[in-house]
Formats: structure tokens, sequence, C-alpha cells
């Protein structure tokens, strides 16, 4: 297992070196020289003297990609415009509430989606299966910000069941230690704080969820429609086994994973998604801090999130696949 | 925001119970071509025509705008009429009344359905043709060059399509070639991937394998063969992918990074500027969103009618 | 109840093993299908009818062929009876008589605490019968916990003796393992080790041995005769071989698109042939006493070219034999002389008593 781990982090190097080289080349291909890009509007001579000086703008090419990556390898993901502040600082800060976000999206996704999913799968072709199928369709087709918007308007303006915005009332005095709110309010004790921050977290892990959701579905739909075809399936069945242990070792276990690798999938598709969600409920994470640096120009941090997000997005895989090793066992030995 | 998408099986088609052995008394298809019986399959099948419908008439009110409506796309002759709390509804003048910077909404809605379909068939357009040369040369030649085209699908691909998308605009510059660059790029992985997958495993099927003994050239093979086989899948992939195509180029407009001109009626630029008349006029956020998911929902649901026209195991 | 150890001390005598398991029928017989019929239909399509009109009896201890090609409705005889068919789009009826009862009527709760125990069940392909990601023991053990109450350990040892009991080498180790480190051979003496784990009344196998490689398939039916043998367990086999049928069958069953064609005991069906569906079978066999040089004859067309039932003989379009009533009046099956056959005009019965001889 463990060679199978460090196999895959060898493979993950070429991957990094060359986006670390694209993100090098995109800065450069900015309109504008890239000090000025760097800097944005408030662009001074000295300022573009100094970011020249500081990032070697004026030595070869060669030179200038050694002391990126040399940046890099030393944590240096650049400064923020806007703010002056190293960019990776701000995602230490913002990214435990992209963090629970996701977090919060997805669990909504697997807990709901794999049940829909088998359920539907055991029911093929009856109503309750083509209503589930046709529900699925209409999330994956439904923009984020939209979706978004619409439960925004509808549970927060009309209904005002919950909060349109922010991830906790200001009027809450909470002790924040790790940054996770709801974590933050439980470790605390603080019940209020925590419950607030649920609260909060509600449409926004909706309206992120949704897609996954609906993809999670249609996948373990198919698989477990596959699997339960399976020969092995019948002679489970030809042993007398309960329903509960054929469903559970026999298809459930078969048919998850496909599943494993599409949760995968979906975790990285999140980040992407995170942007769009935490913009329409002000939710004060990463997403939103590259929405703003978006709007600003402010490419420091496009460029710090895109390869921060590329390294999340590997290791959530390589989560996966060793996931996957460990339900089969077929794997595992190749 | 890629939409990788299951093989589902239709909940319309239902699946085939019947157990082992009875092929007795079935009909025999034999007689008809691949592509024949996928026709035949995708005419009785609903989820096509529904599918089709929606994308025929979204194509349709596309091309025909501007004999819809007797206004212009962009006009603001009407911005008098319009204060932050209060946006005039639907009337006799305007079917579905203004929008906040005073256009008549249902010019707008036309002219952005215009503006999803160009956006959408050239940046897929190009996505096809740049990820089918990518994949067919790493494909069908293998060794460095497969392996340099592979390596920078997989660096394409460590990135979420939509902030690749993003990256690529803010190069390009805010206008209509950029955005629609940027979302044709951000398709290529999926092109590339797909086209070589596919010419991988049909070199090692037999009819290849028979081609060669005969003799014949590998391009030949390549053109005549095995090209003509991955037509199918690509032809669904690029369907599914208009569908993401649309709702990317109104998640771009979302981020601040579409269409400048304000004249150029886009749903998800309509989308954002209707966030703060929320509480007026709903309908302003409603209708494009809407119009974009139904939109993206036509082609999906024709794309995956395709695939399982095409695919080999629903026919019998 | 507990596990009873006859079959694993081999040197015990068969009989007896089942007893208290359970009553036979009424005239003495283990299983009796009367009658029975499977339909499958989709929506909107013909109804396709799998099998109709089978009856056959199997008595304790007897082992039962069912012969025919692929498509004749053998494998769905076989369902029907474990009752493993699919609720939806299929339709049974006849009658499984079982203790007495139907089994057609049983609940699925109920069936499913009878198979395994009472009549479990050998599949065809060892390759995909097993599931990849459950470890051997697991998928051995869990028929006997679920039949038997045992503890984990006791289930493991058990099921440890009966690797060993199959033939499967290092049976410990092999218990931790995956299907997919087995051989196809030995897959499949794992299907017969979870079968015969709970020493069944009834084992049927289908198709035991077509999956797998020619020498290998003497071994496994040694193997399975011999611990049929063992445990007194009566035997359905199901095969299109008559091979396989020849050296372990006392009465054999010919299966022709959804019907039984022909029905005797094996001495007198191997003899002399009537139907010629089982005659052509006969013909397409090498024999070793055959004269050197002489050609097989194979049955012409194929097992798709079927006339239905309904309109005259299905295997008519193939016969040699057919005369017009084939094509337009439905055969019965009748008694003829000491077996049952459903023909117009069958193969003739001039072959003088001493040449009669065993396959």
């Amino acid at each position: 297992m463990l060679r199978f781990v460090l196999r895959r982090l060898a493979l993950l190097v070429p991957v990094l070196v060359g986006l670390s080289i694209l993100l090098f080349a995109w800065v450069r291909a900015l309109p504008g020289d890239p000090a000025r890009a760097l800097l944005g509007q408030r662009a001074t001579p000295e300022g573009i003297a100094r970011v020249n000086e500081l990032y070697g703008f004026n030595e070869p090419v060669l030179q200038q990609y050694l002391l990126y990556v040399k940046a890099l390898l030393n944590g240096d993901f650049g400064r923020s415009i806007q703010t002056g502040q190293p960019v990776l600082e701000s995602f230490f800060e913002k990214f435990p509430a992209t963090v629970e976000l996701g977090m919060s999206a997805l669990l909504l996704a697997i807990v709901v989606g794999v049940p829909l999913g088998y359920y539907a799968a055991r029911h093929q072709g009856r109503f309750i299966d083509t209503a589930i199928v046709s529900g699925s369709l209409l999330g994956v087709v439904t923009p984020v910000f939209f979706l978004a918007i619409l439960l925004k308007l509808v549970f927060a303006q009309w209904l005002g069941w919950l909060p349109t915005s922010f991830r906790q009332d200001a009027r809450i005095d909470a002790t924040h230690i790790t940054n996770f709110y709801v974590l933050d309010g439980l470790m605390t004790q603080e019940w209020d704080a925590a419950w607030n921050a649920m609260v909060h977290l509600a449409l926004p892990a909706i309206a992120l969820g949704t897609i996954p959701l609906a993809i999670i579905v249609r996948i373990t739909r198919a698989s477990v429609a596959e699997v339960m075809h399976e020969d092995y399936v019948r002679t489970a069945e030809s042993k007398g086994l309960s329903p509960a242990v054929i469903s559970r070792r026999h298809i459930l276990r078969n048919a998850l994973l496909p599943v494993t690798t599409t949760i995968g999938l979906q975790a990285g598709l999140l980040f992407a998604g995170a942007v769009l969600t935490e913009t329409v409920f002000a939710f004060n994470g990463v997403g939103q801090y590259l929405f703003s640096a978006i709007s600003q120009r402010d490419y420091p941090v496009l460029q710090g999130y895109i390869l921060f997000i590329a390294l999340i997005y590997a290791l959530i895989n390589l989560a996966v696949d060793v996931g996957y090793g460990i339900i089969d066992p077929r794997v595992r030995v190749s | 925001m890629t939409i990788p998408l299951p093989p589902a099986q239709g909940p319309f088609t239902g699946n085939d119970p019947s157990g082992p052995e009875t092929g007795a008394y079935e009909e025999d298809e034999r007689g008809l071509s691949l592509w024949r019986g996928a026709w035949r399959r995708l005419r009785r099948n609903p989820t096509a025509i529904v599918g089709a419908l929606i994308v025929l008439a979204f194509v349709v009110v596309a091309i025909i705008a501007p004999w819809l409506t007797p206004y212009e796309p962009g006009s603001t002759q009407w911005s008098g009429e319009v204060s932050p709390t209060s946006v005039p509804g639907p009337s006799p003048d305007h079917l579905l009344g203004l929008d906040r910077f005073g256009s008549d909404l249902y010019t707008q809605m036309l002219f952005g359905a215009r503006q999803s379909l160009v956006y959408g068939v050239v940046s897929t357009a190009l996505g096809l043709s740049v990820g089918t040369l990518l994949g067919v040369l790493a494909g069908g030649l293998g060794g460095w060059v497969d392996t340099v085209i592979m390596r920078a699908v997989d660096i394409m691909l460590s990135i979420p399509s939509l902030l690749l998308a993003v990256s690529i605009a803010a190069v390009l510059g805010q206008n209509a070639y950029s955005i629609m660059i940027a979302i044709g790029v951000a398709q290529v992985p999926i092109f590339a991937r797909l086209l070589r997958g596919s010419m991988l495993s049909q070199n090692k099927g037999d009819y290849v394998l028979a081609a060669t003994a005969l003799g014949i050239r590998r391009r030949r093979i390549i053109i005549g063969h095995v090209l003509p086989n991955s037509v199918g899948p690509t032809i669904v992939q690029a369907t599914l992918n208009l569908a993401t195509a649309i709702i990317e180029v109104a998640a771009l407009s979302f981020l601040g990074l579409g269409e400048s001109d304000p004249a150029v009626a886009e749903w998800g630029r309509m989308l954002v500027a209707a966030q703060d008349r929320f509480e007026a006029a709903p309908r302003l956020a409603l209708l494009p969103g809407f119009a974009i998911a139904v939109t993206a929902l036509g082609f999906t649901l024709l794309g995956e009618a395709m695939r399982e026209a095409l695919d080999p195991r629903t026919r019998r | 109840m507990t596990v009873t150890s006859e079959f694993l001390d081999s040197s015990a005598a068969p009989a007896g093993v089942h007893q208290g398991r359970g009553n036979l029928n009424g005239d003495g017989t283990l299983l009796s299908v009367r009658d029975l019929a499977v339909t499958f239909g989709v929506r909107g399509q013909r109804e396709a009818r799998a099998v109709d009109e089978v009856s056959f009896d199997i008595r304790p201890g007897e082992h039962i062929g069912l012969v025919g090609e692929s498509g004749s409705g053998k494998s769905v005889t076989s369902l029907a009876i474990m009752g493993l068919l699919p609720d939806r789009g299929v339709k049974t009826s006849g009658e499984v008589r079982y203790d007495n009862e139907n089994l057609l009527t049983w609940s699925s709760r109920r069936m499913s605490s009878l198979r395994g125990r009472d009549i479990a069940m050998v599949f065809q392909d060892p390759m995909t019968s097993l599931n990849p990601v459950v470890p051997i023991g697991t998928q051995v053990t869990e028929i006997l916990r679920r039949h038997f109450e045992l503890s984990k350990g006791d289930a493991l040892a058990r099921a440890g003796e009966l690797l060993q009991k199959v033939g499967i080498p290092d049976p410990k180790r092999r218990l931790k393992e995956y299907p997919h480190q087995l051989s196809g051979g030995m897959r499949q003496r794992m299907l017969i080790a979870m079968a015969l784990a709970c020493e069944p009344r009834l084992l049927i196998a289908d198709e035991p041995t077509t999956a797998l490689d020619v020498t290998i398939q003497a071994q496994i039916l040694e193997l399975l005769k011999e611990l049929v043998a063992d445990t007194g367990a009566a035997l359905l086999m199901i095969t299109h071989d008559l091979g396989v049928v020849a050296g372990l069958c006392d009465k054999v069953n010919v299966m022709y698109s959804g019907r039984i064609v022909e029905s005797a005991t094996r001495r007198v069906l191997f003899g002399n042939p009537r139907h010629p569906y089982t005659g052509g079978l006969l013909e397409s066999v090498p024999r070793l006493d055959s004269p050197r040089g002489a050609p097989l004859t194979p049955i012409p067309g194929s097992p798709t070219n079927v006339l239905p039932w309904t309109h005259g003989c299905a295997f008519a379009p193939r016969c040699r034999n057919a005369v017009d009533d084939c094509r337009r009046v439905t055969p019965a099956l009748r008694p003829d002389g000491d077996r049952e056959l459903r023909c117009h005009n069958p193969l003739s019965d001039d072959l003088p008593d001493d040449q009669r001889t065993d396959a």
C-alpha cells in the first residue's frame, strides 16, 4: 500500500511541474508586462521596479522560472494586489470556511445520493425510479449560481426560514479556534454559536451539493443496476442469504467502486462551485476571496489559488484511489 | 463545471428483465446497420424526443429572434420607467415587462438564446476539433507524442474546467472571442481523452488486427476503420458538452468575465444584474435562470438518448 | 439446528444424513415438478414462453439429468425451482412440490431460508459467480452462519474443513484470499464447497463444468459425484453435454425449446433414443466405439430456428424425420413403452435388445 501511495505521489510531480510552468507562462501572457499585471492599476514606476527586482523579471526566463519555483517551495505564493497580504496566509485563514461548506455539501450529496440511487435501481422502470432519475437530471443541468440565487430568494427572502448570507450572525460573540465555526462552537460548548453556524451553512451547502448529489444518484443507480444482475449476486441469493446481507455485502460493496471515484472527482469540482456559491451567500471563504480577486484582476491570488486547488485536488484523488484499493482487492495486487 | 454523466440506462427504456435463455422469439435486427438501428431506437425514445424538441425550439428562437420582436436588443429607451424599487411588469407592449436597465425583457431573452447558441456551438466546435486532433495524434502515433499530449491533458484536468476558463479569459481580455476560446480550450482535454481512449481500445479490436494482417497501412486503418467507430461517442460527448458550455458561459458572466458590451443580451449577465432587484422583480432572475437550465436540459437529454441508442449493450 | 458431522467424516454411511430435515412428498419423491411454465413478458412486447409443461420427479439421492442446448429452458427451470427468477416481467405457473407443499407459493422470505440449506445450486461460470471484493472465507462462512447458529470462529474452522474436502490446498491461507487469486477450477471447487456447506437434500448443478478447461472438467465432475454420494444429496444435473449425463445420471430429461421432448432412464435413452432430437444429440457426440473414420453428424440449423409449440413441433424445422403433421399439430408428451416421448414420427425402435448398450 505504501508503495502504491508513493508511486501515485511520484506521478503527481510532472503534473505539478507542468502546472507551475503553465502558471509561470500565464502571468507573462497577461495583458501588459508581468510586473504591471501583478500590481494592477495601482502600479507606480517604483512599485514596478520593486516587483521586477523581487521576482527577477529582468533576468533570463529560465532564471525567472527557477526563482518562481524556489519561492513556491518556500511557501511564497505571492502577495495580493488588493491587500498586500501573502496569498497563502489568506488561504489558510479562509480555507476552513470553504472546507466546512464543501464537506457539508459532499456529505449531503453522499448521504442522500447513494440511497436514492440505490432505491431507484432496485425499482427500475417504476414511477419512483423515473421521478428520481428526472429529478437528478434537473439537478445536473441547473447552474450552481442560479440554484443558489433561487434558494436564497425562496427560503431566505420570501419564507425567511434561513439566513441570506454570512457564516454566523454578527450578534453572536463566538470564540474561533480552528475557524471551522461549527466545530469551534462544539469545542467551546457554545451551542448557540454552533447551531447558528449550521443554520448559515444550510442553504449554501444545498446549493453547492446539488450537482454532486445528482451525479452520485445517477452513478449509483447505473452501477447498482449493473451489479444487481451479476452472477455473484445470484450466487448469494442461491445461498439463501437475507436481503440485507445481499444488498450490503454483495451489491453495494461492488456498486460503490465507481461511486467512490466519482466522489473524488466531485470533491475537486466543489472548489469551482464554491466560488459561485460563496459569492451569492457572502460566505467568507476562499471562493468569495477568489471572486473578488477575479473582479479586481488580482492575478497573484488567482495564480496561487489554482496551484493550491490543483494540489488539493490531486491529494483528494490520491485518497480516493487508496480508498478504492481498500474496497477492491484486485487493485491492491496490481 | 464539467458534467460527467454516467452511462445510465434511461428511465423510459426499462431494463430487460428477461432472464437467461429467452432468445427464441426475438425480432431479428441484424439486417440494420449500426446507424439505422441507432436512429430507429432514438426515434422511439421519449427522452430523445423531449430533448430534441427543446433543442429545436432553442435553435429556432435563436435564429429568428429579430423577427419575433419589434425592438432592438440592448435598447434602454424605457429607462425612465425603471426605478430601484420598481420594475414595470408584463404589459401589452412588453410581454415580459422591462429589465432593470429599461430594456424589453422579452427581447433580451430572445437575443440571449442567440448569444448562448453562438457561444456554445463555437466553443464546443473549437474544443472538439483541437481535442480530436490531439487525441488522434496521441492514440495513433503513441510513443513520446502520446506521453507529451497526455501529460498536458493531465495538467489541464488538474484544474476544475471553470477555473481553467477563468484563467484563459483573464489573459485574453473581455470580449466575445475570449469567452469562446476560454470555454473551448477547457473542453479540449475531454475530447482528447475520449478519442485517444477509443483509438486505443479499437487498436486491440479484431478488425484492426485483420486489416493489419491484410497489409493495409496504418494511416488507412486509422482513417478508414478506427475513426468512423469513434464518431458516435464523439457526437454524444459534443452534445453533452453544449449543455456544459452554455452553463459555463453564464458562469463566466457571473464572475464578471463575460461580454463587456452592455448592449449584448446574455442570460448569465442578466441573472447577475437581476440580483439586486430580487424583491422588486424576481422574474428578472428567474427567467434567464430557467432558460439556461432548460436549454442545458435539452442538450443533456438528447445526448443521453443518443448514447443509449448507440450503446451496443442496449441493442437486442 | 446443529451441524451434522457425517459430511466431514466421509467414512460414515450416507444414508440417514438428512433424517429430520423435513419430509418427503406423499408419493415418496423429494421434489416433484408438475406442469411448470415460465413466461417472460416485457411491457409492450410479445410474451415469450421459456418453459412449458415441464414435469419430472426427483427421489432422495437420485441423480436426474436435464439436457438441452442453450435456450432450451433448462436453466430457467432450475431458477424457477430455486425461486430465483425476477419478480417483475415473469409469470410462473404449475407446481414445484417439496415437503408436501408447493414452493411456487412460498414467500420470498421462506424461500430464502430453504435455499442453500435444503436445495443448493452450483452455477456455470466460476469466474463471475464469486464476489470479487469479499474474502473467500466470508463467502463460505456466510452461508453456514445464515442457516446454522455458528460463531464466527466455528464457522471459519468448518469453512476450512470444507475447502480441504473439495481439494483446495492450504485452506487456512485461502480463506483470507480473494477469488481473483484462485484459478477457475479452484473457484468452482469453492462454489461446490459453498453449495454443499449445509448438506442440502438436493443439489442443482447448472453446467458446472462448461466454463472450465477440458482437463479440469473431469476432475470437477468426479469431485461432485464423490461429494454428492458422501452426503446422500439428490442431484439435478443441467447440461448440454450428454457425456456428462452418461456417467452420472439415473434418469434423463431432454428439453427442446422449453419443453421436455423425451424422458427415460439413462440406459433406455442412450441405448435407443426415439426422439429425433435426442438421436441427433447422440450422433453429434464422438464415441470411442464407432468405426474409424465414421463422420459425426451434426443437427442441421440452429436452436433459434424454431416453430412455436402452439403451431406444431418446435423441432420440426431442423428435423430429418419431420412429416406434415409436425408443422400443424402440437405433439403431446405420451408414455411410449419405458419412456415418455413428444413426437409424431419417432426414430424406429428396431434395435434388438442385446445391442442396447450404455454410452
